[in-house]
């Protein structure tokens, strides 16, 4: 919850940080009371939103670093790669975009590139859907670029896309970055529900995506349990 | 019938893991505990064997728990341990006599130039395919008779026990002190110093060189074979593999066949390559070891790049400098700059091993100015393992006569792009991950699950290596050329730092 409030304009209404971290609106409320008594929270008397408190600065700041995250999650991502025969990659918010942290093959032994620090578009790609969805603050202002004929340009369109992301827990993309290419993500959690990532497979739509252009349960299956992996390996 | 799976323990030197595989090698559940490392000198480094087998006990059932299933769907457990680490304990009680001296304990240094000065040294290396150093474990075996009080008579009357990790956990796997089997397999012993290279049994002209009652000693064992059955942690589980952490990762890399080599990187890393039953005696600093054995087969012989400190360096650097708080961050420090700003870093913490084998060297740093940032030092320490890689590497050529065309790696530290992609950069070659960087719990795995008849043949193994990541070369070659030569120049400098200083020749 701190480190939500750390981010962005570091200013959030109770709905969005109980949206933001899966919580249930009263449970969210009952750790901002506990967090305000010792001053790691403030809440605006005016918009009654929430900031961090003062006695937080004296704590110093923790993050998770990127590479701690690649480091955590290399087996799991290993393993979605090699059951799922898919492509497997990391991605988390960057300046306004996915930046891609980690990167596996596809286990096919074709000649592939690592396309690890590469920006991906948040809007037009699985993983940046699931940043989108579970972060209130992130981009919401920003131009939809069109890619495709499929990109969603719509902001209403996309709220609705976010929504029904944080009731599924997880985000499909079929075509909306690149013509013939699909992807599927989950998110990363740290420990205390913060999303902090997102670990997904992409490729050719036919090989994501079932004859309805739906995404395939089963690789949705392999996405979520990898990423449920992941998120019980950074609370190790 | 419900899935059946082979279990693989990695009692590594940092930590153990345990680690659960299904019949395509995919990972099914990891559960690890790391274990202290006690420093009690300079240059001691020493590990509690009770805490490790307490460990042993906590992840196996953890990890079977983890992935819900029961211990009759595990039809094999391989394991695979730290080499050269030596313990001593009473067969009686199982209470080792002290700590395990482990491999990177530099205590021995004296009586190591004490024995080398003896004429009967110059057969050693013929006999047991290695030099005469530190690392190994009949010096630390020794060391423990000659300072432990009591010891020596109490190996002599076969009432204490020796062994390397694999047989400690064996040994109480299978009962302890009521009826625990004492074996070793054949890569552990080859890192003793004890053992004969051609024969694979204990050479009684080393145990005599090294004056070690061969009663304490283990029965050596083929690497991939049914060793026993577990009757403590999880009993019943058939224990079908034993080998050294790289010998099992040559064998998860699948490096079945003469000329395949491969480079692991965890606390030290360690690039081995399979010579098939060639035994190639090194010119150029490289051991001459056992790559595995299976079951009523001959032994397939290995040469070995031995490289003492890489990811120890970088936990060196979070935990003894502070400056960043997770092994993994150094590449984020790293980043912050483009280069090393001129600033070097030879961790010769255990004196340098291949291809130097200089035992009095000690670590340093050269090349600071003013300038210099804790980043420019955190590229100087993932720089420090690229060229310790590429002077195996350059050794491994010179055997040979033939350049490598890529060099597959594994280990923890292939997480680190920053790493994989200088060491693309120093050797001038890819780098090639394969989709297990667990490789060592997979070798172990594999020849478990071979032993069993979980797997049929090697062949069926091979299909499952999968490239997961490459990195390709991206220096020209000046600067190349120019980095080595100053590289070269740091670990000159490192030579004779330890007193007594020892002649060069």
């Amino acid at each position: 919850m701190l480190r939500l409030l750390a981010r962005g304009s570091g200013q959030y209404g109770l709905a969005e940080i109980a949206a933001s971290l899966g919580l249930a609106k009263g449970t969210a409320h009952g750790i901002l009371r506990t967090l305000q008594r010792v001053e790691f929270v403030e809440q605006d008397q005016e918009s009654g939103r929430y900031r961090l408190g003062a006695a937080l600065l004296h704590l110093g700041s923790s993050y998770l670093d990127a590479n701690e995250l690649r480091s955590r999650s290399i087996n799991w991502a290993d393993t979605l790669a090699a059951r799922s025969g898919q492509e497997v990659r990391i991605g988390v918010h960057h300046d306004g975009a996915v930046l891609v942290v980690h990167h596996v093959f596809r286990p096919d032994d074709t000649m592939q590139t690592l396309g690890v620090g590469a920006m991906l578009p948040l809007h037009a790609t699985a993983f940046g859907k699931v940043l989108l969805a579970y972060d209130t603050n992130l981009a919401r202002d920003r131009e939809l670029t069109s890619l495709t004929r499929r990109t969603i340009v719509s902001p209403q369109a996309l709220e609705r896309v976010l929504g029904q992301v944080r009731a599924d827990g997880w985000a499909s993309e079929a075509e909306e970055c690149m013509p013939g290419e699909a992807g599927i993500a989950a998110p990363i959690r740290a420990p205390g529900g913060l999303v902090v990532g997102a670990i997904g497979v992409s490729g050719a739509v036919e090989r994501i995506c079932d004859s309805a252009s739906r995404p395939k349960p089963a690789l949705v299956g392999q996405v979520r349990s990898a990423a449920e992996a992941v998120s019980r390996a950074l609370s190790d | 019938m419900a899935q059946r799976y082979v279990m693989a323990i990695d009692q590594g030197t940092t930590s153990t893991r345990c680690i659960l595989f299904d019949q395509s090698a995919r990972l099914v559940a990891v559960a690890q505990r790391e274990h202290r490392q006690h420093h009690p000198r300079p240059g001691w480094v020493e590990q509690d064997a009770v805490e490790i087998w307490r460990n042993v006990d906590r992840i196996v059932p953890q990890a079977l728990r983890d992935a819900a299933i029961s211990a009759e769907q595990v039809v094999a457990l391989g394991i695979t341990n730290q080499r050269e680490t030596a313990v001593v304990w009473d067969r009686n009680t199982g209470v080792p006599v002290g700590r395990a001296i482990v491999w990177e304990d530099i205590r021995t240094e004296e009586l190591v130039t004490e024995l080398a000065a003896r004429p009967e040294s110059s057969g050693i290396r013929e006999r047991c395919g290695l030099p005469l150093a530190t690392y190994f474990s009949a010096p630390k075996l020794r060391w423990l008779l000659d300072n432990t009080p009591g010891l020596r008579d109490r190996a002599e009357r076969g009432d204490v026990l020796f062994g390397t990790m694999d047989t400690w956990l064996i040994w109480n796997l299978t009962g302890g002190a009521s009826g625990g089997l004492h074996v070793t397999d054949v890569t552990n012993a080859s890192r003793t110093m004890l053992m004969n290279l051609i024969t694979q049994v204990w050479d009684a002209e080393l145990l005599s060189f090294f004056d070690i009652p061969a009663r304490m000693l283990p029965e050596i064992r083929p690497s991939a074979e049914i060793h026993g059955v577990t009757s403590r942690v999880v009993p019943g589980v058939t224990i079908a593999a034993a080998l050294g952490d790289q010998h099992a990762a040559l064998f998860g890399q699948t490096c079945f066949a003469k000329g395949e080599t491969k480079c692991t990187y965890g606390t030290g890393s360690f690039l081995l390559m399979n010579t098939g039953d060639t035994l190639v005696k090194s010119e150029h600093g490289l051991l001459t070891t056992i790559g595995y054995q299976l079951g009523g087969e001959p032994v397939t012989y290995a040469l070995e790049g031995s490289i003492a400190v890489t990811g120890s360096l970088v936990q060196w650097f979070r935990d003894k400098l502070g400056l960043i708080q997770s092994a993994p961050e150094i590449e984020t420090l790293a980043r912050t700059v483009t280069d090393n700003g001129g600033c070097y870093i030879v961790p010769a913490f255990s004196g340098l091993f291949a291809p130097h084998w200089h035992s009095e060297a000690r670590g340093l740093i050269v090349g600071l100015t003013s300038y210099i940032t804790k980043g420019h030092l955190a590229r100087a320490v993932l720089e420090a393992t690229a060229w310790q890689t590429r002077e195996v590497v350059d050794a491994m050529t010179a055997e040979l006569g033939v350049p490598s065309t890529a060099l597959k790696v594994d280990g923890g530290m292939t997480a680190d792009h920053l790493l994989m992609q200088t060491i693309a950069d120093v050797l001038d070659v890819p780098v090639l991950r394969p989709m297990v960087a667990e490789t060592v719990s997979l070798g172990a795995a594999y020849a478990a699950g071979l032993a069993v008849g979980y797997w049929p043949d090697l062949e069926g193994l091979r299909r499952n290596w999968h490239l997961a990541a490459r990195w390709n070369p991206q220096w020209n070659a000046a600067d190349r050329e120019a980095e080595y030569d100053n590289w070269k120049r740091a670990v000159e400098l490192t030579f004779g730092w330890a007193k007594p200083k020892r002649a060069r020749p």
